[in-house]
């Protein structure tokens, strides 16, 4: 058989797998990426999700056996994860251990590590979370305080991460501590630990969000032991530790186990949305106004992704070469938060509807992907922050 | 609504792209630009004549007629760059007459007239008519034909470079349907063509009186060929002025960029200020969104895919991005930005210009909705 017609012949089966073993949809609304995970009920619907796609061998197909994966070239993988996208079925929410965590253990573990955290990340039987933000430095990385100091084979932790997500559910923290405050640099005192949520003195506070759900924690940690083990690499390997990480989390290397990570909204759904929802007594769609504003966000859409294509064509940005890169947050968070804000827009009275209500549309997700659309133009350096880099690094201008 | 996300981009591109870089940043500074606003011509003749001597003229034409026989994504590189340095020529009204005549055009017409093309004789096409209207299929000249010969009638407006132009390609109803005739300059009566202003001072505009103009029929284009011919020009003018759009962008951003990293206020440099900042990153923003549509469109039409969406996307994201940069750059620069002498304004005028030539962004966003959004 050619290779052409085993990966087509593959696709096909992905296909009506999923179209077989689709979860009902549930009787709540659910969330869109693991970082909205705010309910139990969430969290076990999606956790099963994720095992029954594990189970049947459409997760880690990159990833090498003996550790639990499938041992098969990424290009199955990709074809699982575009099945998924395409079929609209829900997301598998261990997307830290999946895509970063995993990745990051895979490639500079030891190999009881991989042993030992591996199966559990691609099961969903332990969820993984992340320990890098804290409370007083937004996404200041290298500014992180909280402390970690050796005593025998355990390190003692002190000190608090924010705006973690699956808190509550996880098993394991890739955590950045301090081991050295007096390191001849604010980088060279951090190191990297893959820390057990379980350890006495670790104290998980759920945050409630604008939308008035739960989705992410503020993790404390009093006095916190956990194993000398759990520490990456060597101290003061922190903060190198930590960028390979962003590279994974950004997808800039490859390496992730796959799996359908969150529900892009894209205009196509929002057209879909202007086909049912009325506006004078006609389909929305039909409204001039409506198409317009329509338009103007698919010319956004689509100059953002091929911005992302001509990124890789040196020649045609030789003159600011970090521009589309460094843009990528802002162009696309700005962009999500508007195109929300509109299909709200497009319900009429009908707008004003929360999620709960009877007669909300679509469950409301509308209005709540409008609030937690927030989450990324906030997160990872506000938008106005990004604007600042923009301006000084890509053009130049001076600092304020 | 499936967009196709494509961008090729050949080292042939690439060095032209850099060598008309460096031609317009050398040979057309701003000061340049400036001595040739009150120019009856409003170009330099003889840089004209050294694009030609590069080859610029026939980039996009077939080899059997003397060009180079590669396709507009090469003249995209020229005209981005051109459209940085505000340069004016022939050059994007010539190639909207060889594209209509290699699109449309017979074998005798384009044996006839795309080797002068290619060799720098300026030419141009009259399709805009009083009532302002982008569609190119509503056409109110008409030409009758009889006998063999075409008698035109009607008046045409807009018309780019007509003074300089030895050939005209127009527009026409005939027998009902819309047709395309090649008029040469020395077949104008007296006083048929005459000067309009227009907001861009480095563009020279003209009006065409076609009444009484006869020629022979071997002149028409009509048919299907009429419509191809109509196609490959709107397709070309969008191309060409998104280019020139983007090019711009860049232009008024460095404009702005260097002012607010000179000028201080407040015992700061402006360009220090959030406001302006951030104003600034957008302006860069469109910019990048504007190279990417660009090159997106430019790669399909070189392809021969369907690029109408493609375009129709450039157009209105490059147009509606210059127009907001360069308004911002006059307000940026302050008092100065109200002056004449400030070079804030030759950017918002061109800004403008290329906004209403063959369509606004909303024209195109309706036209996009057609094709993408249909309700049944």
């Amino acid at each position: 058989m050619s290779a052409v017609s085993e990966l087509e012949e593959f696709r096909n089966e992905v296909a009506s797998w999923l179209s077989e073993h689709r979860p009902p949809e549930p009787d709540f609304l659910l969330p869109e990426s693991f970082m909205e995970v705010g309910t139990d009920a969430q969290f076990a619907y999606l956790r099963d999700w994720q095992h029954k796609v594990y189970e049947a061998g459409y997760l880690g197909m990159a990833w090498p056996k003996e550790y639990g994966g499938r041992g098969r070239p990424q290009v199955f993988q990709d074809i699982v994860n575009a099945e998924m996208a395409k079929q609209k079925v829900p997301f598998v929410p261990n997307t830290i251990g999946l895509n970063w965590a995993g990745p990051l253990i895979l490639a500079i573990g030891t190999e009881a590590d991989k042993h030992r955290y591996i199966p559990g990340i691609l099961s969903a039987g332990d969820i993984w979370c992340q320990g890098f933000s804290e409370p007083d430095h937004g996404s200041d990385l290298a500014n992180c305080q909280t402390r970690a100091v050796r005593d025998g084979d355990e390190y003692v932790v002190t000190g608090s991460k924010i705006w973690t997500s699956l808190g509550t559910y996880a098993k394991y923290m890739i955590l950045l501590a301090r081991t050295s405050p007096d390191a001849s640099s604010r980088y060279a005192g951090l190191s990297y630990f893959l820390a057990p949520m379980d350890a006495a003195g670790v104290e998980v506070r759920p945050i409630r969000k604008l939308t008035g759900e739960y989705g992410f924690t503020q993790t404390f940690f009093n006095e916190a032991r956990i194993p000398a083990s759990c520490l990456m690499g060597q101290e003061g390997d922190g903060w190198k530790i930590a960028m390979m990480t962003l590279t994974f989390e950004r997808g800039a290397s490859g390496g992730q186990a796959g799996g359908l990570a969150g529900m892009a909204v894209t205009v196509a759904d929002v057209v879909e949305l202007a086909r049912t929802t009325m506006r004078d007594g006609r389909p929305a769609i039909e409204d001039p106004l409506v198409r317009d504003q329509l338009m103007q966000f698919l010319i956004e859409e689509q100059g953002d992704r091929l911005c992302a294509v001509r990124a890789r064509i040196p020649a045609l940005c030789s003159e600011r070469p970090m521009a589309i890169a460094l843009s990528g947050k802002l162009r696309g968070t700005e962009h999500r938060r508007r195109l929300n804000q509109f299909a709200i827009s497009l319900q009429g009275a009908n707008g004003a509807r929360w999620v709960g209500d009877a007669d909300v549309v679509a469950g409301g997700k509308w209005q709540r992907s409008y609030f937690n659309a927030f989450s990324a133009t906030i997160g990872g350096g506000t938008s106005q922050i990004q604007a600042n880099i923009i301006g000084e690094r890509v053009l130049g201008l001076p600092k304020d | 609504m499936r967009l196709h996300t494509s961008i090729d981009f050949t080292d042939e591109q690439s060095m032209l792209l850099d060598t008309a870089s460096n031609f317009f940043r050398d040979r057309s500074p701003v000061a340049t630009v400036r001595t040739q606003l009150s120019t009856d011509s409003g170009y330099d003749d003889a840089m004209w004549r050294e694009m030609v001597a590069l080859g610029w003229t026939g980039l996009a034409v077939p080899v059997e007629h003397g060009g180079s026989g590669l396709t507009l994504a090469e003249a995209v590189t020229i005209a981005e760059p051109m459209g940085r340095a505000l340069c004016a020529s022939p050059l994007l009204s010539s190639q909207l007459f060889a594209q209509g005549l290699v699109a449309g055009g017979s074998e005798a017409q384009r044996f006839d007239y795309l080797g002068l093309v290619c060799g720098g004789t300026p030419a141009t096409v009259a399709l805009f008519e009083a009532d302002g209207n982008w569609d190119l299929e509503q056409i109110r000249c008409r030409a009758d034909i009889d006998h063999g010969r075409v008698r035109l009638s009607g008046t045409k407006t807009l018309v780019n470079d007509a003074a300089v132009a030895e050939l005209i390609m127009v527009s026409m109803m005939a027998d009902g349907a819309p047709a395309l005739v090649i008029v040469k300059r020395s077949e104008l009566p007296t006083g048929a063509c005459g000067r309009e202003t227009v907001i861009d001072e480095t563009r020279r505009s003209f009006h065409l009186n076609l009444d009484g103009i006869r020629v022979a029929d071997d002149r028409l284009i009509v048919g299907d060929a009429a419509q191809l011919a109509l196609t490959a020009i709107r397709d070309g003018a969008l191309l060409l002025l998104s280019a020139e759009a983007a090019g711009g962008i860049a232009g008024v951003l460095d404009l702005t960029v260097d002012y607010l990293n000179t000028r201080t206020a407040f015992g700061r440099k402006i360009g220090s200020y959030q406001a302006l900042k951030h104003t600034c990153a957008e302006i860069l923003i469109g910019l990048e969104r504007a190279r990417s549509h660009l090159y997106h469109s430019a790669s399909l039409v070189a392809a021969g895919e369907d690029s109408e969406a493609a375009l129709r996307m450039a157009k209105a994201e490059s147009s509606s991005a210059f127009a907001f940069a360069a308004d911002r750059a006059v307000q940026f620069h302050g008092g100065f930005g109200f002056t004449y002498e400030c070079d804030a304004q030759l950017y918002l005028r061109r800004a403008l210009w290329l906004q209403y030539a063959f369509g606004d962004a909303a024209h195109h966003r309706r036209h996009l909705a057609r094709l993408l959004l249909p309700t049944v």
